[in-house]
């Protein structure tokens, strides 16, 4: 029998293959572009990376298509989470009522989650296609719209488009969490309000509401993140257009190095952004990490 | 009264929830003239298999449906083999700045995939591995990790320790009382792992759309994207329809099946996380 390794290192080794693939995927990929972002490598210098310091940033701050995408990306964003926030909270309190085919019910809800997002996006294409498109008619026959609109080809109405189509996806995804924080709400809360005679959107205001805040928190913290980085979405729905109106950070990135075949600037956008993105996640983690049963 | 108020507002919800995908179906079940037919008929006039058939004999779509079952369940089992393995450490052997190491795994999967692209794009071209299973399951593998380490030690956990004291007293290594006490007790959350992994490996689109970029590699989300092929004009809207119904299918059946395992996934990633 050979003598046992310590709990120690016998830990380490189990752990060892999670760390190896998760530096693999996650860790290298920073170092490798925050070095890249210090370095020209483009069409210009035959794809040979040349030391360039910190160039490609001064460039990124100058670049109005950055901060276009930049605040095309936060108009989704708020629009997309907060809408989905809205309606995962109504389908959540719905769902957390007892009625006679809640499981179908629930499993219905989930979903336009579980399906991939690229090939639904395509879907949806069909569903606004301003000639044959099901979104017009339905509005025409309705009498909400009086002729055909082209909603893909307009900058408000792509926007409009993508964002429905988001929120179509993702409002389960919101549900689950918040269904679980309602869950967690004890009974006999409620039971008191009702004694006091609270009525019913009362309690919901000053019971559920607070109670849900850490559950929403996360949601929000989660959600936003995804849809800071959207790509899928609107790649295979607008790719970007028209004219750039809808182009989110990602699109951008992921032609600036496929596309445009610019790496050390497209590192630097990479770079940029998740330094945006993680101070997006520390305001939100903040009050959630000082609340009390939050993480 | 307020009963029916609830049965009406449950069943928008559904309408709402199914009703992209019911167009996508009665689309694909009509014939090419009906689907340009204005306005557009709500039931098909005429029912055709015609855009399933173009699906399989035009384009290599069960090729694609293959490609995307073997890399999803390829990095299922391994991700959800090396979850259990962290898992166990983390939860049961108490292996110092574990929680330090749950904590960055967390952090990492809350950004996007776009942040590691191009550096495993790279990687990919270099080790020669485009088009190769692996450049899809290695990432998706590591992607899904931090979730399913998360469920995975929530729920180890919850093992009574006294059946492992019992399964050392009888003489097991600690890798036989993962294998064959821990594992076995967890079969239920293993499977609810195994379940989320592979939707999410079925979905994802980024790196399929560029590591995978041959016929012969092609998964069925990156499949579908190239199918809009020649200009805005001429769409192929029924072959599209029918494969978004073929490619989705397999996931509403899991979803129909799972639900309750699903959300009890998903709410104890996101409560412990």
């Amino acid at each position: 029998m050979k003598r046992e390794m310590s709990n120690q290192t016998f830990g380490m080794v189990m752990l060892s293959p999670a760390m190896l693939f998760v530096a693999c995927v996650a860790v290298w990929p920073l170092i490798r572009t925050l070095w890249l972002s210090l370095y020209t490598q483009n069409l210009a210098t035959g794809l040979e990376p040349e030391f360039a310091g910190m160039a490609n940033y001064v460039r990124v701050m100058g670049d109005g298509r950055f901060l276009h995408t930049l605040r095309v990306t936060a108009m989704f964003t708020v629009w997309a989470v907060s809408l989905e926030l809205v309606l995962g909270l109504g389908f959540a309190v719905l769902m957390n009522r007892t009625f006679r085919g809640r499981g179908f019910a629930r499993a219905v809800t989930l979903i336009p989650w579980a399906m991939p997002t690229a090939v639904l996006a395509l879907a949806w294409v069909w569903i606004f296609n301003d000639q044959f498109g099901i979104f017009n008619d339905l509005l025409l026959r309705t009498g909400l719209l009086d002729k055909p609109v082209a909603w893909l080809g307009n900058t408000g109405t792509a926007m409009f488009s993508l964002i429905f189509a988001d929120v179509w996806k993702t409002t389960p995804f919101m549900m689950i969490i918040l269904l679980a924080g309602l869950q967690n709400i004890s009974a006999e809360l409620y039971e008191a309000a009702a004694i006091d005679g609270s009525g019913a959107w009362n309690t919901f205001f000053r019971i559920t509401l607070p109670m849900l805040v850490p559950a929403i928190f996360l949601a929000v913290l989660f959600r936003t993140l995804q849809s800071l980085g959207i790509f899928d979405l609107v790649y295979v729905m607008t790719g970007g257009g028209p004219g750039g109106a809808t182009e989110t950070v990602g699109v951008y990135t992921y032609g600036t190095f496929l596309r445009y075949l610019d790496f050390g600037y497209g590192a630097a956008l990479v770079m940029t952004t998740f330094v945006l993105m993680a101070l997006v996640a520390a305001a939100i983690y903040w009050p959630l990490s000082r609340m009390k049963g939050g993480l | 009264m307020k009963r029916t108020g609830l049965c009406m507002l449950v069943a928008l919800v559904v309408a709402f929830c199914l009703a992209p995908f019911a167009w996508q179906v009665v689309t694909s079940l009509k014939s090419s003239e009906e689907i340009i037919q204005m306005p557009p008929t709500y039931v098909p006039d005429s029912v055709t298999a015609e855009h399933y058939r173009a699906l399989f004999v035009r384009k290599p779509f069960g090729r694609y449906l293959w490609n995307s079952f073997f890399v999803s369940a390829v990095s299922t089992f391994v991700c959800v083999g090396v979850s259990a393995m962290a898992a166990y450490a983390i939860a049961r052997l108490r292996v110092k700045g574990s929680t330090l190491i749950l904590a960055g795994l967390v952090a990492v999967s809350l950004f996007p995939p776009i942040v590691f692209f191009f550096p495993l794009y790279e990687l990919v071209r270099v080790l020669g591995l485009t088009n190769h299973p692996l450049s899809l399951i290695v990432p998706y593998v590591a992607f899904n990790l931090p979730f399913t380490i998360l469920i995975l030690s929530a729920f180890f956990r919850t093992v009574p320790p006294d059946i492992e004291e019992a399964a050392k007293v009888d003489g097991f290594s600690r890798w036989q009382i993962l294998t064959h006490i821990i594992v076995p007790l967890s079969a239920p959350a293993l499977a609810t792992t195994a379940i989320l992994v592979f939707i999410f490996c079925w979905n994802e689109f980024l790196f399929a759309l560029s590591f995978a970029q041959a016929d012969e590699a092609k998964t069925v989300t990156a499949g579908i994207a190239s199918l809009s092929g020649g200009s805005q004009f001429e769409i192929p809207w029924g072959p599209i329809s029918a494969s978004v119904v073929v490619s989705t299918l397999p996931l509403i059946v899991l979803v129909l099946l799972f639900q309750r395992r699903i959300i009890q996934g998903l709410t104890s990633g996101a409560a412990k996380g």
